[in-house]
């Protein structure tokens, strides 16, 4: 694939960079944000994940094509984990009626 | 030009394409949608996984601390190492240099393989603590209080998601020192010039993604919680 | 007929079949018309092993009591039924056979982008086929092909690791092919193929293999979770341990749903071809019928939910499958308007295929149409679990898929085989055919509407009337599928040689002879026109 020639030193400091945030994520665990702590360690792995997807995949100077299908593939994750969750989540918005419990007797003939 | 660039050139395309760059490209669009599939698999395990910890957050959090967040940092980081020396040598097979090209090969897998090591390591670790799921699930001491607060058998859940993910994962590991090996001794022979080397960014491609599966599982598995 | 039927034009002509002989030259062979060759002895081998357990299924239903076996028996063959129906037979049969043998052609290339993987593909698939085969022999599995946990994963003693095996490797069969058409179809069209001059079967395996690359996966790593539960007893699926069965069912049918895509946007992509030729017309809306396509592929992803309307999940997350599933309802209601408006005022003849595609067309809206009424949340609370979801998906994917794939096999095989088949039989089968499926099937929305349970063994007096009515529809089907094989076969040495196009249709692979070389084309074309340039004062069929 013709791809630019990627300075030594760019892999370098990104890899760098990807120590420095495991370092950070890891420290962050040690400190109590409550709900933030996940939502910190996905945000850093996510920028993890972009780095090495742009720098060391080569995604940079990749064409639209190779884009649009990791773009799709992340995006079909995303509905699988986000209507399966919709379940779990609005199971509880609905309680039971009355007329499903077994003691109350059936109110039309 | 070498014998071996001579070879190269004259190797040519495969009959179905019209031309290199035609195969070139294909193989790429190839290697991109089997990473998607790769990303669905696992995704599975992660939405699975996904359920669970918000089902039972407690059970999570506190097999989350039987792990050794020391080993997984570290393991995390060579890891990231391994992609960087994985990227050099595909750096070095671009402009030609087949001996940082094997060089850094060689590297990527001696850092894969400490990898693997360390993740023996843990695993064996486990069965000390006796948490492996069916296996050797027989939590005590510390480690029984540790994990009693989110219930013990939501807890083996956990733990469940801990050696599937781990596990698929090190298969892929595996596979991919296999792929590894097999470009060392293509690369020996001198089957890659600056102007054939797509087998090697193949792989790259591949090892990278297995990289970044690790990046997403050492938060999910070690990081849940804190340790405040 | 004499042997001297075998004229020397045609032994003169090296093509595909006589290029090579010998068994190493079709296992070991890379050229992807001989895959599908390959692919086509062994779907309807898996046809036939399917049919049967259809057939023992029907033989016993003929009593309200069961005629002929024990009911755990009964529930081993509607399991075995459904898996191998579906993953044997009708998710690789036109991707596999029909989309093997003509996407490079379509495309005006000389083979798929990996043909090694298309080999490995074939492989994989007959692999996955001979677990599922020793799961039936060694005792067989009662789970239903849905797998429910927890029965499946902790309760059932059959033999269900063996079959899930089985059906985890072919799913890798399922992803190489999508692979290898997107490749293709992405980077191999002939010089002059935009994307909207591709005949629309190119569009609808297009939109197939994205469900197959995207869906798949998660199928399989479902698969390996329950026989990871199946063997070591967790509890990720199992109330007992404090695990839930329908995240068994969300990622279940997170890929179940859209394969039963994969299962009809490949035949509905058969029936643009055959409806355009034989109406010689172009169809009606070119853009809207390929954009549906892949609207059919993603949309198909967002509503698995329509399967667990009745199994506790969410009625807020059911609100919303239910809506997008009425929407994606109107993809496929758009290909049934632009094909009958294709069919108006075109010069229709009713060779086989054209029968085959005109009883699909009606097929499949009543299957469609059902759908709806299952996709509505207060129906579907009467009808799931009873014979009106059989006969729905039934109509869809035997009146719908089925026909398609037999039409399809009809079109093309004068190119695949170079002989031509007798057309009085071949209509003569398709009539019955159409009048089997209906008999067998139309009963089964009666049935469900009346209350009778599907995948009971047993069922109440007053539904044998329709029982049998069904049953005696089973047997004229099965005979109407045993003539195709019959004058298909014997066409192969008897029939009369093929001209490079006996229809007179478009598309590049009819420009090549029948059979085609070896290498497809002597040259790769180049193409100057749109797709279904038929003129409009054209006689019909040749």
């Amino acid at each position: 694939m013709p791809h630019p020639i990627v300075p030594q030193k760019t892999y370098v400091m990104v890899f760098l960079g990807l120590i420095g945030l495991t370092i950070l994520t890891t420290g962050v665990a040690f400190i109590d944000l409550g709900p933030l702590n996940t939502v910190a360690a996905l945000a850093i792995a996510f920028s993890k994940m972009l780095l090495v997807i742009l720098f060391f995949m080569g995604v940079r100077s990749s064409s639209g094509l190779v884009r649009v299908v990791l773009i799709a593939g992340f995006f079909w994750l995303a509905l699988l984990i986000a209507f399966t969750m919709s379940d779990y989540r609005t199971r509880s918005w609905t309680p039971t009626p009355d007329s499903w419990s077994t003691s109350a007797p059936p109110t039309h003939p | 030009m070498t014998d071996a660039e001579a070879r190269a050139q004259h190797a040519g395309h495969a009959h179905q394409f019209e031309d290199m760059e035609q195969q070139q490209e294909a193989d790429f669009l190839g290697i991109w949608l089997f990473l998607v599939t790769e990303i669905m698999f696992f995704g599975g395990l992660f939405a699975a996984y996904a359920i669970y910890r918000w089902l039972y957050f407690a059970a999570f959090d506190g097999g989350s601390h039987i792990l050794d967040i020391k080993l997984g940092a570290v393991n995390t980081m060579v890891l990231l190492g391994s992609s960087l020396t994985m990227a050099l040598s595909v750096r070095s097979a671009q402009v030609g240099n087949r001996r940082a090209l094997v060089g850094f090969l060689i590297a990527t897998m001696i850092l894969g393989g400490v990898f693997l090591g360390i993740k023996a390591y843990e695993y064996d670790q486990k069965f000390v603590e006796h948490v492996v799921p069916s296996l050797d699930w027989a939590p005590e001491g510390a480690t029984l209080a540790r994990l009693a607060p989110g219930g013990l058998d939501h807890a083996q859940i956990y733990f469940f998601f801990y050696f599937a993910m781990t596990g698929l994962h090190a298969i892929h590991m595996v596979i991919g020192m296999g792929l590894l090996l097999w470009l060392v001794l293509r690369a020996r022979k001198d089957e890659f010039t600056a102007h054939y080397f797509a087998p090697v960014e193949v792989v790259g491609l591949y090892w990278h993604f297995v990289d970044i599966v690790w990046i997403f599982l050492f938060p999910l598995l070690y990081l849940i919680g804190g340790r405040y | 007929m004499s042997t001297a039927t075998l004229e020397p034009r045609v032994r003169a002509q090296k093509n595909y079949l006589n290029a090579d002989y010998g068994w190493k030259s079709w296992l070991f062979t890379l050229d992807h018309k001989r895959i599908a060759l390959l692919y086509m002895v062994s779907v309807t081998f898996f046809f036939v092993i399917g049919g049967s357990f259809a057939v023992l299924m029907r033989i016993h239903l003929v009593e309200p009591q069961g005629a002929l076996v024990q009911p755990e028996t009964y529930n081993k063959l509607f399991t075995l039924h459904g898996v191998v129906m579906i993953f044997f037979f009708l998710i690789p049969s036109i991707p596999a056979v029909l989309g093997n043998f003509l996407v490079p052609l379509m495309v005006g290339a000389r083979d798929l982008a990996f043909p090694k993987l298309n080999l490995l593909s074939w492989y994989i698939y007959i692999v996955g086929g001979l677990f599922t085969l020793y799961s039936a022999i060694a005792g067989g599995v009662d789970t239903g092909w849905t797998f429910y946990t927890p029965y499946s994963s902790t309760y059932s003693n059959t033999q269900v690791t063996a079959v899930a095996i089985g059906v985890f490797i072919t799913g890798f069969s399922s992803i190489l092919t999508g692979l290898n058409f997107i490749v293709t179809i992405h980077k191999m069209r002939a010089p002059g193929m935009t994307w909207f001059r591709m005949p629309l079967f190119l569009w609808a395996m297009y939109a197939t293999s994205i469900i197959m690359v995207l869906g798949t996966p998660v199928l399989a790593i479902t698969i390996f979770l329950l026989a990871l539960e199946h063997l070591f007893h967790v509890g990720i699926f199992s109330p007992a341990l404090g695990g839930d069965p329908l995240l068994f069912q969300h990622l279940f049918w997170f890929y179940s749903h859209p394969a039963v895509y994969i299962m009809i946007l490949p035949a509905m992509g058969v029936e643009s071809e055959i409806i355009a030729c034989f109406a010689r017309k172009k169809i009606f809306g070119y853009k809207i019928v390929a954009f549906s396509s892949v609207a059919i592929a993603v949309l198909g992803f967002l509503v698995w939910g329509h399967h667990m309307f009745v199994t506790g999940q969410s009625v807020y997350a059911g609100l919303i499958f239910s809506l997008l599933s009425f929407l994606v309802a109107i993809p496929s209601a758009i290909k049934v308007f632009n094909w009958t408006a294709t069919l108006y005022k075109g010069s229709i003849s009713y060779e086989a295929p054209m029968l085959y595609a005109l009883g699909f067309i009606g097929l499949f809206t009543m299957g469609g149409l059902t759908g709806l009424f299952l996709a509505s949340l207060a129906t579907d609370v009467h009808l799931n679990g009873t014979y009106f979801i059989v006969a729905h998906f039934h109509y869809i994917m035997v009146g719908g898929a089925v026909m398609g794939y037999l039409g399809g096999i009809h079109f093309w095989w004068p190119k695949i085989s170079g002989r031509k088949y007798p057309n009085a039989w071949a209509a003569l089968a398709a009539v019955i055919i159409f009048v089997g499926f209906n008999l067998t099937f139309f009963p089964q929305f009666i049935l469900g509407y009346l209350g009778m349970p599907r995948r009971y063994a047993f069922y109440p007096a007053e539904f044998q009337v329709l029982n049998v009515m069904s049953s005696a529809g089973a047997t004229v089907l099965g005979v109407g599928y045993l003539i195709p094989l019959i004058y298909l076969i014997w066409s192969m040495r008897y029939g009369p040689v093929a001209e490079p196009n006996p229809w007179g249709a478009t598309g590049l692979e009819w420009k090549t002879a029948s059979p085609p070389p070896t290498e497809n084309f002597a040259e790769i074309p180049v193409v100057t026109e749109e797709a279904y340039a038929y003129a409009p004062e054209e006689a019909a069929g040749d």
